[in-house]
């Protein structure tokens, strides 16, 4: 029964990864990388990482994916005409790919691992849940856990200011002066309190359009 | 199920992977390449962490998962930087930092 699971599982797993390179549309590409990661959470499953293939399904196949699902949306689908680079990485992609793939092979498997041919040591009780997951994270991992905190923070802050909107930054922006102050709409505008229209706002001229 | 299928799959899907970095000229695919090699690598170290029958590598599977995030995210706001400011979103074009 694990065996038919694994090859359904696997199969879709490279069929996922295959289409992210294959597809020529970026959004196709993401929804294929969420059946791969899907079928990669089931392969999780078999080798008894329960809680890994839990975050897998609810941070990546989730979270991480709404990310790019919003950032394709936003650049646009204008890229889609962009195909493989010419000339010579074309060329050479898939001789390097080959000796890649034949050396990873050699360095897993002809690594002389004598466990590599079964099936893994005997499990101790709650192998890979949540709660032996979560005692070696505070326990003997806590300083991998501790810059693992500040790094996601690092990168939350650094996001905020790759994204921000710079003033008088592009071509068509105005620049951010007292003019620019003064042509602000008229203070408690375009609050909700407005659109509901059970409040006057002073200063406001009513039903005006915008 | 042998270990061995499970890091026969994890190198596949790598070279999967590698093989769209080199050949793709979008950055969001160039991205979502990255994080087909990032998740063959957390593969193969949850199969290990299975051989070996302790969680030392799922833990270091569950950093890895923090850092491929980290990156996603900068890389993200890296393409809607470089989309705001009107310049073309392709990994060619892009090359004035190349030495």
């Amino acid at each position: 029964m694990s065996a038919v699971i694994f090859f359904i599982a696997a199969t879709g797993a490279i069929a996922g990864a295959i289409g992210v390179v294959m597809l020529r549309n970026p959004f196709y590409g993401v929804l294929s990388l969420v059946g791969h990661l899907l079928c990669l959470a089931a392969l999780f499953l078999l080798l008894n990482a329960e809680f890994l293939a839990a975050s897998q399904v609810i941070i990546y196949a989730g979270a991480v994916m709404v990310l790019y699902v919003f950032v394709v949306a936003y650049v646009g689908g204008d890229s889609e005409s962009l195909g493989a680079s010419p000339g010579f990485l074309r060329l050479m992609t898939p001789l390097v790919v080959v000796l890649l793939l034949v050396e990873l092979l050699i360095a897993t498997l002809g690594s002389g691992l004598k466990a590599i041919g079964t099936e893994g040591a005997p499990l101790p009780d709650g192998f890979g849940s949540p709660a032996a997951i979560g005692e070696a994270l505070l326990t003997t991992y806590l300083l991998p856990f501790e810059i693992a905190s500040i790094l996601l923070l690092v990168a939350a802050v650094g996001a905020v200011g790759l994204a921000r909107r710079r003033r008088g930054f592009g071509p068509g922006d105005v620049p951010f002066d007292s003019a620019t102050i003064a042509a602000a709409p008229p203070k408690g505008s375009g609050t909700m309190a407005e659109a509901a229209g059970d409040r006057a706002i002073v200063g406001a001229p009513r039903n005006e359009s915008r | 199920m042998n270990i061995s299928w499970y890091l026969t799959v994890s190198a596949i899907i790598f070279t999967i992977g590698a093989a769209g970095i080199l050949t793709k000229r979008n950055p969001l695919v160039i991205l979502l390449c990255l994080e087909l090699m990032l998740n063959a690598a957390n593969l193969s170290l949850i199969s290990f962490s299975r051989m070996w029958g302790n969680e030392d590598g799922q833990i270091f599977a569950i950093i890895v998962m923090v850092v491929a995030a980290c990156e996603v995210v900068i890389g993200l706001g890296l393409i809607v930087a470089i989309h705001r400011r009107g310049l073309p979103v392709d990994a060619d074009e892009l090359s004035e930092l190349r030495g």
